[in-house]
């Protein structure tokens, strides 16, 4: 008896060993994420792991990517920079990913920045901070439009309307910080004089104080620099307050989430944003419209809830990566970096992504519309 | 500064120290009748608020919170029965950790019966734009609700530890738990009734705020710290005390905005908490010799 189960254990054995070089002939591709799925950022996180979820098994039901089995290790940091660091360490070391997709805030990108260029592992984040990509770090690119394109988008539509002197709100994270830090900087270029900026806590739960503050300094315009649901806040205080002034956001406030929180008090909001939530009425022929209209109805039919930018951000990182893969031919980490830096005219949710070895966001002013809020509805501002 | 501004600046402090307050009186009920502070009394709040703008989708609005605040006291009355009730004679340090256990285990049950989105309840009056006018300076209706709710639930509790005989036996279970059984008080339900009390009493304060504050199923944990803040501030024991402090509270961390920026904000309101605790160690109205009999 025993020799025959000595003998079967072998076979076992001989048939296993042969079985693993094939597998390790056509390797899957291993992607990261590292997302804010629950948590403050939740509105981000949580759209972009379903897209994510959303893409790959899109893929793999129709061959993967060029060939190869697309394999999603999600992690969820409750948008806390201490665990996205935690996490992308684990995904480059024991994981041995191709790439990172994430993280959804500024500050928590930021933090795993270096590991990244240290570990040679692509990072395509979905935070929107400049300082992301500036200075350029050879593996880490980013999806969003910059922080200072939505500045300078704000400024000019306050300069033409004549409203000099603003209010400055943001909130405390990676994200709120550099916003504020852009806006400051663009200010004399535009005429614009900040009154007052102020800084607010992430997990606020009432900011009339600091809103008094900017009433009393009598402000032409708030402009609230914000990913949290804090931000919603901010438009239903102002109101409360009995102030007129029109309240502009950054294009962190692309989910319609954080305009049904404000209710009523979200009516006139103005913020530059991507053009997703407005794809039905971009014209025919659009380079954008046909993916954009394609994304809102799969993600919709799917999950039964609106799109958000955010979630566009991720499926830009994702087919930005799948096209890199093709291009390149290969899963190797230094030709698939080198494909995405060559990418130009590729269409995707946020605009029309132009890459080079000085810019790894790829994207410029153009790739914003300035939208409002009517009805409890996203729409394009007529001028 | 105009006397408006300054007007609008204490109206900006009572509306942050309404929910201060109305979080705050949660705490007394549980503390008077087992000398324990319950740590899970965030999650009731939470609770409340996410029941009720569940139910709101398709009921009347008043309707939705009365039955959130009856689920909610269901839910207080199982974590007495499930983990408090059955502990021989636990410590208070045992007693704590266990609460903490219980607002870990509402809170992942909240996330996996609702999400993680942030939801909020309409406001009880008007909309989330609506103003009210006094003396030149604004407030949000619902900020007055919050300060009415709560004097009302004060005034009641005190009317009803006073001058009730449940309210009374539930005193005598806190002063002495053996003394109050040789007296035929079934201790145990005493117990259970301050739980229910509790959770329904932060239900009711979950289902004010939530159309100020916006509710989401991690807010637990922030707003217990606020109110259990408050309420040593005032004086544990003492409701009318609680809210009397996080009006106190909410006044000081709004005029230091006006001065400071908003960064220093909690500096300064825990330098005050400090200070003050420093000089009066039971709190703005606490009595010391109460303090010294009981173990907390």
């Amino acid at each position: 008896m025993k020799k025959i189960v000595a003998k079967a254990v072998l076979i076992l054995a001989l048939v296993l060993m042969a079985a693993l070089p094939l597998a390790a002939q056509k390797g899957s591709i291993k992607i990261g994420a590292v997302l804010a799925v629950t948590g403050p950022a939740s509105n981000l996180g949580a759209p972009e792991a379903k897209t994510l979820e959303m893409l790959v098994a899109e893929a793999n039901s129709s061959g993967g990517i060029a060939g190869r089995k697309v394999e999603l290790v999600l992690k969820d940091t409750g948008a806390s920079p201490e665990k996205a660091l935690s996490f992308a360490r684990q995904l480059i070391e024991e994981e041995k990913v191709l790439a990172i997709i994430g993280p959804s805030t500024s500050g928590e990108s930021m933090k795993i920045k270096d590991v990244c260029e240290e570990g040679r592992t692509i990072l395509l984040s979905c935070a929107a901070a400049e300082a992301i990509v500036n200075p350029v770090a050879k593996w880490v690119f980013k999806t969003p439009q910059n922080d200072a394109f939505a500045t300078r988008w704000i400024y000019q539509y306050l300069k033409d309307k004549g409203l000099t002197r603003i209010g400055v709100v943001a909130s405390n994270t990676g994200f709120g910080n550099a916003g504020k830090a852009q806006l400051e900087k663009y200010a004399p270029q535009f005429g614009i004089e900040i009154l007052i900026a102020e800084v607010y806590d992430k997990e606020a739960t009432d900011l009339t104080g600091v809103l008094t503050k900017l009433k009393a300094k009598d402000v032409q315009a708030v402009v609230n620099w914000s990913i949290e649901p804090a931000q919603s806040l901010v438009a239903k205080n102002i109101r409360q307050l009995g102030m007129d002034a029109p309240l502009l956001q950054s294009h962190g406030f692309g989910n319609i989430k954080y305009a049904e929180a404000a209710g009523q008090a979200a009516e006139g909001i103005i913020f530059p944003c991507g053009r997703l939530l407005v794809a039905d009425t971009l014209p025919a022929g659009h380079p954008q419209k046909a993916l954009l209209q394609k994304y809102k109805k799969q993600y919709e039919a799917k999950y039964n809830e609106d799109v958000s930018t955010f979630g566009g951000h991720a499926y830009d990182a994702f087919i930005i990566l799948a096209e890199a893969v093709r291009r390149a031919g290969s899963a190797e980490p230094e030709k698939v970096r080198s494909a995405i830096e060559n990418l130009k005219g590729f269409a995707g949710t946020a605009g029309i992504f132009n890459f080079s070895p000085t810019d790894h966001n790829g994207l410029d002013m153009s790739s914003f519309e300035m939208l409002t809020v009517k009805n409890g509805k996203f729409t394009l501002l007529k001028p | 500064m105009r006397f408006e501004q300054v007007f609008q600046y204490f109206l900006a402090g009572l509306t942050e120290g309404a929910i201060f307050a109305i979080v705050a009186i949660g705490f007394n009920i549980i503390y008077n009748t087992t000398g324990i502070i319950n740590f899970a009394q965030g999650e009731f709040l939470v609770l409340g608020g996410m029941i009720a703008v569940s139910l709101s989708a398709f009921l009347p609005l008043a309707l939705a919170v009365a039955l959130a605040v009856a689920a909610t006291i269901v839910v207080g009355a199982l974590v007495d029965l499930l983990f408090i009730r059955w502990l021989a004679s636990p410590s208070v340090l045992r007693l704590v950790v266990i609460t903490i256990g219980i607002s870990i285990l509402l809170r992942e049950g909240m996330l996996h019966l609702w999400d993680e989105k942030v939801r909020a309840l309409r406001p009880f009056t008007g909309s989330e734009i609506s103003s009210v006018r006094i003396l030149g300076a604004r407030i949000s209706p619902q900020a007055l609700w919050a300060l009415g709710i709560s004097a009302v639930i004060v005034v009641a509790l005190s009317l009803f530890f006073r001058l009730t005989l449940i309210g009374r036996a539930m005193r005598a279970t806190a002063a002495n738990r053996t003394a109050a059984r040789l007296c035929g008080i079934n201790t145990r339900w005493m117990v259970t009734l301050s739980f229910m009390l509790s959770a329904g009493i932060g239900a009711l304060a979950g289902c004010a705020i939530s159309p100020l504050t916006q509710t989401q199923y991690d807010m637990g944990a922030s707003l217990a710290i606020k109110g259990f803040t408050v309420a040593i501030l005032g004086g544990l024991g003492n409701s009318m005390a609680a809210v009397a402090a996080g009006l106190a509270l909410g006044l000081v961390e709004v005029f230091s905005v006006s001065l400071l920026p908003l960064a220093y904000k909690d500096a300064v309101s825990l330098t005050v908490l400090l200070i003050i605790l420093f000089f009066r160690p039971s709190g703005l109205f606490g009595r010391a010799e109460v303090q010294r009999l009981k173990e907390f």
